[in-house]
Formats: C-alpha cells, sequence, structure tokens
C-alpha cells in the first residue's frame, strides 16, 4: 500500500492549489453545493409554488418542467448546459458556472416537490383561516403557510443538499477542478494507488455527507414537535 | 446564434445506430444491475434486523456508507481500484470479461442495493410484529419466516418506491460513460465529438431517458392505483 500518495496531495484533496492557485478539490465541491443549493431553493420555490396554483396557465408548464428534469438523469443536464450555452450566448461559459447552472436547473426540480408536499401536508384550516382573517391568497402564502411549510421542510433540504454535494462529483466530466477531477488527477500522475486514492475521497464525500445526514435526521425529530396538525 | 440544426445526421444512418446501440447497453447495464442489487438489497436489509450485532453491524456500515459517497467515486474505485478489495483469481476472471461494463455493474450494485435495503427494511418494519412471531410460533426458523411470510408482503408494500430506485439506477447508469462502457450517453458525447451536433444528440438521449422514466412511472401510478388500494393489515 501506498498511503504517502494520499498523504502528500492532501492538501491538494481539500483545497486544491489554493493560496497559489485556484480554488478545488473539497472546499469547491462543497462551494458548488452550497450555490447549487441556494439557486436552487429559489427556482424550485418558484416552480413549486406554480405546480400547486389551481391556474393551468401555471401548473401545466411547471409540472412539464419537473418531470422533464425529474426523468434526465444530472449528467445530461451538465451536457446539455455545457454545449448549450455556446449556442445561445455566443461564447463559452466558464466550467464552474455551467456546472453551477446545471445544479441549480437539475436540484429545483426536486426542490419543487419538496415544496409541493411540504404544503400540501399542512392542514387546510391554516389557509382557510388565513384567508377568513382577511389576507388575500399571496399575503396567506407569504405570512402564513410557507413559513410553516419551509420549517417543515428543512430537513428535506438539508437531504438535498447532501445528495448535490454527492452530485458535485459530476462537475468533473467538463473539466471543474473538485475532488474527484484532484483524485483522477493524482491517480494518473502516480498510478501506483488508485485504490488508496479513491477510497480515501470516498471517506472525505463520506465524512461531509453522514455529518450532514446526521444532522437533518435530527433537526427533523426537533422540528416535529412544532407541527400543526389536521384533525 | 448561428447554429444549424441538422436533425436527419444524428437521428439516422450510422449515428442513428449509434443511439439505439447505447440504448441496449444502457437498457443492459441497468437490468443486470437491478437483479443483483434486488438480491444484495435484500440480504443487507435481513442482516440489518437479524437481531445478530455483528450482521446488524455490517449492514448499518454498509448502508451508511455506500449512501453517503458519490457514485462516480464508487464508480472509479471499483474500475481503478478493484485488485486491492477483490479476490485475484475474481479479478483475473472479470479481465478476461468487459471488465468496464463488470465495474460499472459492481458499483451500481453496491450504491443501488444500499438504498434498496433501506427501502425494504421500512417494508419489513410496516409488516406488523405479530406476523414474525406467528410464523416463529409455527414452527419456522428464521430465515424460513423472512422468506415465505414476512417477505413476500413488504414486497408488495414497497414495489412503488423500489422502481423509483430501479428508475434512478437506470439513470445513475449514465455515469458508467466515464470509465468507457459505450452507453446512450457515452454515445451521445461520441456522436457530438464526432459531428459537432451535440445539441441533437443530447436532446436525443435526454428524450430516450425521459420516455423511459414517464412510462415505468405511469405503470407505477397504475400498480398504486389498481392494486396497492385495498391493502390493509
Amino acid at each position: 500500500m501506498h498511503w504517502e500518495v494520499v498523504w502528500n496531495n492532501m492538501d491538494y484533496f481539500l483545497i486544491g492549489a489554493y493560496p497559489e492557485g485556484p480554488l478545488g478539490g473539497l472546499a469547491m465541491g462543497i462551494l458548488l453545493a452550497i450555490g447549487g443549493i441556494f439557486g436552487a431553493f429559489w427556482l424550485g420555490l418558484f416552480f413549486g409554488l406554480m405546480r400547486i396554483s389551481s391556474k393551468p396557465w401555471l401548473k401545466y408548464p411547471a409540472m412539464v418542467y419537473i418531470e422533464i428534469v425529474r426523468g434526465t438523469p444530472l449528467l445530461m443536464v451538465i451536457f446539455w448546459f455545457y454545449f448549450l450555452a455556446p449556442i445561445l450566448l455566443g461564447h463559452t461559459l466558464p466550467e464552474a458556472t455551467s456546472a453551477l447552472i446545471s445544479f441549480i436547473v437539475f436540484t429545483s426540480a426536486y426542490i419543487a416537490e419538496i415544496v409541493r408536499a411540504g404544503i400540501l401536508a399542512l392542514p387546510k384550516g391554516q389557509m382557510e383561516a388565513a384567508r377568513g382573517t382577511g389576507l388575500n391568497h399571496f399575503q396567506a402564502m407569504r405570512y402564513i403557510i410557507l413559513p410553516q411549510a419551509l420549517r417543515n421542510m428543512i430537513p428535506s433540504f438539508v437531504n438535498q443538499f447532501v445528495s448535490l454535494t454527492k452530485d458535485t462529483s459530476l462537475a468533473y466530466i467538463i473539466g471543474v477542478n473538485e475532488l474527484t477531477r484532484a483524485a483522477t488527477q493524482v491517480n494518473n500522475r502516480t498510478l501506483i494507488a488508485p485504490t488508496e486514492i479513491f477510497l480515501t475521497i470516498a471517506v472525505l464525500y463520506f465524512i461531509v455527507c453522514y455529518v450532514l445526514t446526521s444532522f437533518s435526521r435530527r433537526l427533523e425529530k426537533h422540528l416535529a414537535r412544532y407541527q400543526a396538525r389536521g384533525r | 446564434m448561428n447554429y444549424q440544426f441538422d436533425w436527419k445526421l444524428v437521428l439516422t444512418g450510422e449515428y442513428g445506430q449509434w443511439l439505439i446501440d447505447g440504448l441496449i447497453v444502457t437498457l443492459k447495464i441497468s437490468a443486470v444491475s437491478i437483479f443483483f442489487s434486488l438480491i444484495v438489497g435484500t440480504i443487507i436489509a435481513v442482516f440489518r434486523l437479524s437481531k445478530v450485532k455483528p450482521l446488524e453491524w455490517f449492514s448499518l456500515a454498509y448502508t451508511e456508507f455506500f449512501r453517503n459517497t458519490p457514485l462516480l467515486v464508487q464508480i472509479f474505485f471499483w474500475y481503478f481500484g478493484s485488485d486491492a478489495v477483490l479476490p485475484k483469481a475474481v479479478n483475473e476472471w472479470l479481465y478476461q470479461q468487459d471488465f468496464e461494463f463488470a465495474a460499472g455493474v459492481i458499483a451500481l450494485t453496491v450504491y443501488t442495493s444500499a438504498f434498496i435495503a433501506e427501502e425494504i427494511r421500512s417494508g419489513i418494519n410496516s409488516i406488523p410484529k405479530n406476523q414474525l412471531e406467528a410464523s416463529r410460533a409455527c414452527g419456522l426458523s428464521f430465515i424460513q419466516a423472512m422468506s415465505y411470510v414476512i417477505l413476500p408482503q413488504a414486497f408488495r408494500i414497497i414495489i412503488p418506491p423500489l422502481i423509483s430506485q430501479f428508475l434512478n439506477l437506470t439513470k445513475n447508469s449514465s455515469l458508467v460513460m466515464t470509465i468507457g462502457v459505450m452507453e446512450l450517453t457515452y454515445m451521445a458525447r461520441q456522436i457530438e465529438s464526432y459531428t459537432f451536433h451535440g445539441f441533437e444528440a443530447f436532446t436525443a438521449a435526454t428524450v430516450i431517458y425521459i420516455a423511459i422514466s414517464l412510462t415505468i412511472s405511469l405503470l407505477v401510478n397504475l400498480y398504486n392505483k389498481y392494486f396497492l388500494r385495498n391493502l390493509k393489515y
């Protein structure tokens, strides 16, 4: 076994060539995931609200969007943006930006479903009571429904964040310098320790994801106490 | 936007054939991986409920570890680093076969079986405990009680989530292009590099993927509607 290969490249796995060169490695992956989840939250909220609307011209486009994105592998979405951007914009996007947009688009469809489920899980009386006190539909959504629904959705968001963190490894394919790419670079350079290298980065991803998953489980238990229930 | 769309080039002739070949490999690798992941997933789930501590811990570690690491890394691990983990004879044998395909199947199986194990476990847990107690009292062993009484009932409940795992597996199988398995995404990529008509090639591949997943979700919905409706315990 050649664990020294892993040990000598540990800083490259964690932050890339950062102080001297561009950020990379695990830090880049996490950064992409954070950017992705924030972007996807807003886009997903938008599509989720469209999806539960009773107006067909809002509902069906959202449904088509969600079904198409959820039926497509993430890899396909990444390729799409990578090859579509030059056609639409006339110039190439940086790989990281292109990957980030793909992550946002892909995750937003899943977030839209979470939002929809979260809102539908609230008892109907909440909306009726809010409308009854004189709020209009938008106000009732904004001040009564969403604050409760979003709080209940936090664990699902964390889970989505975990799977996005795992999915950032796919950015490797279009050449974003994150952990998986760092690992293949080191592997191609050294050639003697593939098992050690890939085991190490699997463990690195595992640590990040496992901490988040356990956090989300605890959160779920904690938040379950505050949920409004129907009778 | 001065891009000339040329659907005919991509969808017919040699390149169209490539897409079909790719689709066949995608279906093949998915089917093989589904088969194995179902078996492995069931075993892992039964381990978890077996009340034998080492088996329980193994199952817990297995599900937690493989669910929390990216599939791509697992694919690379089995492709580049399987020497150190698999027995030498197995590796020799795999090298003689289609090794890319085998590594892809192993990675997809291991990854998906961890998810499937959790589904099956929750399915088994949803069967009332006295079913197991009653069958043990009838004189069945743990394995017999599981395979004749509990699992047949559990599987019926978890068919919808199980199928959505299979669907995920089919989508995830696009990742094995990175180690050179010539499946649908690989072929789309290939057409892109031969013709520079990436847009059409990826659209065609995407449509195929969506068609697969929509067909299967439709079947699941029908199943939910007609078979699961009357299920009560």
